[in-house]
């Protein structure tokens, strides 16, 4: 898959998959028809926002690849985990101690580049006095 | 009382004008009421230690806020840092303008930048160095378009019809939102499919608040967002709610979703809430923007979004808005430069706005053109709405910049509406969403907006969306329904979009896709403009397709409109015209056309009718008229004299076939007159006929009636001188070397 070149929708659509293993060139007319095209099959694969991030990176903007790169790892987080997370990092929301206990939790599950941006916005907050 | 102490007449006039509706405020650093360079700005500064920033813009890192601390752990780059603070600040902006500079060596320099730089630089350039700057910094060589589709009821088939019409137009994003949060579904469901019936690969988003968005595009049902605010000081990022952490996180979630994602940022914002600490407008929005790249988003837009009225209030404040535009292609991030908020009650001034940028070139020239009328804009009324399209058109022809529009006409526009609102309601009647009747189809097919359309059930649109959440519908459910009801081609391309979420290809910076599917972005479709001949330019076919709109008068639309008075008039030439001896004749000079190939004179009356007035004048000074058609020349003058010549009285009246008209006098020299109508287009009948009655009375040796043209102010030129052209080419081509001939008129009945 590193041998792919962007853009992916020239190049990777046999290779790049969907979340249930099939590949994009997989999600057809008849596929759908047939019904084995599902809803789990709709999220991107957190191989292919790494492999997007190395195409940011390469044309020089390391921001954005290191958000996709934090992407790939929330990937397998559902909507109500994000919202939640999201909700946590607003201004006054949360103590300390709990966006400790957040960074944790993303560690955990493998958001490692997630957790560290959770730390760093706890200690501005701390600083800032935008804790709970 | 004196005349002094009222209010002078041109005053008074002027306060009826749209632009006496626009408040302006005095320049006031201390409540942040300044574009450029306020006192209160910090110097630019930037102090590295054992990698890493401890000092910005003047502040020490303990005393960082929020903005200053995010920019400085993600936001500069500190390999260039060094370098890049170390170049004279004016030497910067020249490098900026340089097309001999190439764009990755500024977008570098940038890099290791703090706002305080970015901000002093742009605020020595001049309006025209900032657009010559633009047209090489955008990220995205090729420009493009977005645009709003809502309307008032979030009526589902009007919005499918309105959406194919934006992409028959040209749209390539298509930004929809609700009035009433809950139908947010429904009107991305009918975004998505509606979107995707003229062309494939528009990409479709439904602005609302982010657990709705995100599971609208986890569905697959929007592929992408722009609605991230970030602000200029920390306060105002905390009363928004966020902070440069918790939009970081936000952005990640969009990217974890296959989302494209922009922030929204744009100066004013922090005015209006009271918090901009005395700092410029331009240099709170660097910070916005620095922001931003540090978070990762891979776009902005800012520049003419809700706080523009605020910008627009101050001197420079226009000139601001162009500038936080650049700000953002310096960050080498997409720009979506705003125009979306409608900035003035002139049409002269909104105009300003927006035209600038067009000549500029940016990666997305609106963000939100309103396809749609300006009521019907749930965003509220945009600076372009749907009733400025045909302007737009024109003004993008006229100039030859890519606009990124194209005229259609009902024939191609109807179609696609059709097909749309059809293959929304199959879609939405299938899945058990909503009903719909025929009357709501044939209605939303050619409404220009939502009052053309029959009242929908009020609960509608939120009960079809209900059901969208709970049913767990999907894009796939709708493209199943899209391929079973026979509209495969739209279920194919509402497919493909599914399919490119899941390539990613859209995430990179400045993403589209075109009409073929070919992905524009930095990576591929990289702005390399380096001076003239460089960049991008029209190819001819989209230069012909600039050049078609409605307003183009060809050949054949004169053609048919003169057949429509073909043979109001017989015109029999009885032999060379002969010098006449009568003292009480006048001889009427026809061009080489009249009546001849010409029917119709510009004012809208036949021919025979200029000439039955002007005749009918000539006899009630009890005169008789001749009538010559002269051959050799098209010039009024020279064919009022040459009748002049042969006329008994020694007096004409000259006439070409488009209703130019004049009295002329034998002893003249060719190209003077006695009287002269040369605006034909505002010659009325009674004029014809006055023109007549004073032939005779100069013939009769008394003095004429004076004869004045109504008054207006309407521009002639722009109206009538395609036609002009056209029926001068005519006359020109039924010129030839031959004496006069007379001619005997008969009017069939």
């Amino acid at each position: 898959m590193a041998e792919l070149s962007y853009p992916l929708s020239d190049t990777g659509r046999g290779e790049i998959g969907t979340a249930t293993g099939k590949a994009v060139s997989d999600i057809t007319l008849d596929a759908v028809l047939a019904g084995e095209v599902g809803p789990a099959d709709l999220a991107v694969d957190s191989e292919t926002l790494r492999l997007q991030a190395t195409f940011a990176e390469e044309s020089g903007n390391r921001q954005l690849a290191e958000n996709l790169r934090r992407g790939a790892e929330l990937v397998a987080f559902s909507d109500d985990e994000l919202l939640r997370f999201y909700e946590m990092l607003r201004p006054g929301r949360s103590s300390a101690d709990e966006l400790q206990s957040l960074a944790g939790t993303l560690a955990e599950r493998g958001a490692e580049r997630c957790a560290s941006l959770v730390r760093e916005a706890r200690a501005a907050y701390v600083r800032r006095g935008l804790i709970a | 009382m004196r005349v002094e102490d009222e209010a002078s007449a041109r005053s008074a006039f002027f306060s009826t004008r749209p632009i006496s509706r626009d408040n302006l405020v005095p320049e006031d650093p201390a409540l942040g009421l300044v574009a450029f360079s306020s006192p209160f700005d910090p110097e630019p500064s930037l102090r590295i230690e054992d990698g890493r920033v401890v000092e910005l813009d003047g502040t020490p890192e303990a005393d960082f806020d929020i903005l200053d601390e995010f920019i400085a752990r993600h936001g500069i780059d500190l390999a260039v840092a060094e370098e890049a603070m170390a170049l004279e600040t004016v030497e910067f902006a020249r490098m900026i303008v340089d097309p001999a500079v190439p764009r990755r060596e500024v977008t570098r320099l940038a890099g290791g930048m703090t706002p305080a730089k970015i901000a002093a630089t742009l605020a020595l350039l001049t309006p025209v160095e900032i657009l010559q700057s633009m047209q090489k910094m955008r990220v995205r060589r090729t420009p493009s378009i977005q645009a709003h589709v809502t309307n008032r009821v979030d009526h589902p088939l009007l919005i499918a019809a309105d959406a194919a019409a934006a992409v028959a137009l040209g749209f390539r994003e298509l930004e929809t939102t609700v009035p009433v949060l809950r139908d947010a579904p429904s009107n991305a469901l009918a975004l998505l499919i509606g979107g995707q019936v003229a062309a494939v690969g528009a990409l479709t988003q439904c602005s609302v608040e982010e657990r709705t968005e995100l599971e609208l595009g986890l569905r697959g049902l929007t592929t992408y967002a722009e609605t991230v605010s970030v602000y200029g000081t920390e306060q105002i990022f905390v009363d928004g709610d966020d902070t440069p952490w918790s939009k970081a996180f936000l952005a990640s979630c969009y990217a974890s979703r296959g989302l494209k994602m922009r922030f929204t940022s744009g100066s004013g914002a922090e005015v209006l809430m009271g918090a901009s600490e005395g700092k410029s407008m331009l240099y709170l929005e660097a910070r916005c923007i620095a922001v931003t790249r540090a978070a990762g988003a891979q776009g902005v837009q800012n520049g003419g979004i809700d706080g523009v009225n605020v910008t627009a209030s101050v001197p420079d404040g226009m000139r601001e808005v162009i500038a936080e535009n650049l700000c953002v292609m310096l960050h080498d991030l997409e720009s979506c430069t705003g125009n979306d908020t409608l900035m003035s009650a002139s049409d002269i001034r909104r105009t300003a706005h927006t035209f600038p940028l067009l000549l500029a070139g940016t990666d997305f020239l609106f963000s939100g053109f309103g396809s749609i009328p300006a009521y019907d804009n749930a965003f509220g009324p945009s600076n372009m709405n749907a009733e400025d399209l045909d302007d737009y058109l024109v003004v993008q022809r006229d100039w030859g910049f890519e606009g990124g529009l194209r005229w259609c006409d009902d024939s191609e526009l109807l179609p696609v509406r059709r097909r749309a609102a059809e293959a929304c309601r199959a879609v939405f009647e299938e899945l058990g969403l909503a009903e719909f009747t025929d009357e709501d189809v044939d209605a939303c097919v050619r409404a220009h907006g939502s009052l053309d359309v029959p009242v929908l059930p009020a609960d509608l649109p939120g009960t079809a969306s209900e059901r969208i959440m709970e049913g767990g519908i999907t894009a796939v459910e709708a493209v199943r329904a899209l391929a079973e009801l026979g509209y495969e081609v739209e279920a194919e391309r509402v497919l493909e979009m599914i399919r490119q979420r899941l390539l990613g290809d859209i995430l990179q910076t400045s993403a589209i896709l075109d009409e073929d599917l070919n992905v524009l972005s930095s990576l591929t479709d990289p702005n390399d403009y380096a001076g003239p001949g460089t960049g991008y330019r029209m190819s001819p076919a989209r230069r012909t397709e600039v050049a078609r709109v409605r307003q183009v008068w060809s050949a054949s639309d004169l053609a048919a409109e003169q057949a429509l008075s073909e043979g109001c008039i017989d015109l029999t030439e009885t032999g060379p015209a002969p010098r006449g001896e009568r003292p009480d004749e006048v001889v009427v000079g026809l061009s080489p056309a009249f009546a001849e190939e010409i029917w119709g004179a510009l004012n809208g009356m036949t021919v025979a009718e200029v000439l039955r007035q002007v005749l009918a004048g000539v006899e009630e000074e009890g005169l008789e008229a001749r009538l010559v058609r002269v051959l050799r020349s098209i010039d009024l003058g020279y064919i009022g004299w040459t009748a002049a010549q042969l006329s008994g009285s020694r007096v004409s009246v000259g006439l070409q076939a488009k209703g130019t008209a004049l009295i002329h006098r034998a002893d003249l020299p060719p190209l003077a007159n006695l009287e002269l109508f040369s605006i034909a287009p505002r010659v009325t009948a009674e004029l014809y006929r006055g023109l007549g009655r004073n032939a005779a009375r100069y013939a009769k040796g008394l003095a004429p009636e004076p004869l004045l043209l109504p008054e207006s102010s309407e521009p002639l030129g722009p109206r009538y001188h395609a036609r002009v052209v056209q029926l001068v080419a005519i006359e020109r081509r039924l010129t030839r070397d031959a004496a006069p001939v007379e001619l005997e008129a008969s009017w069939p009945s």
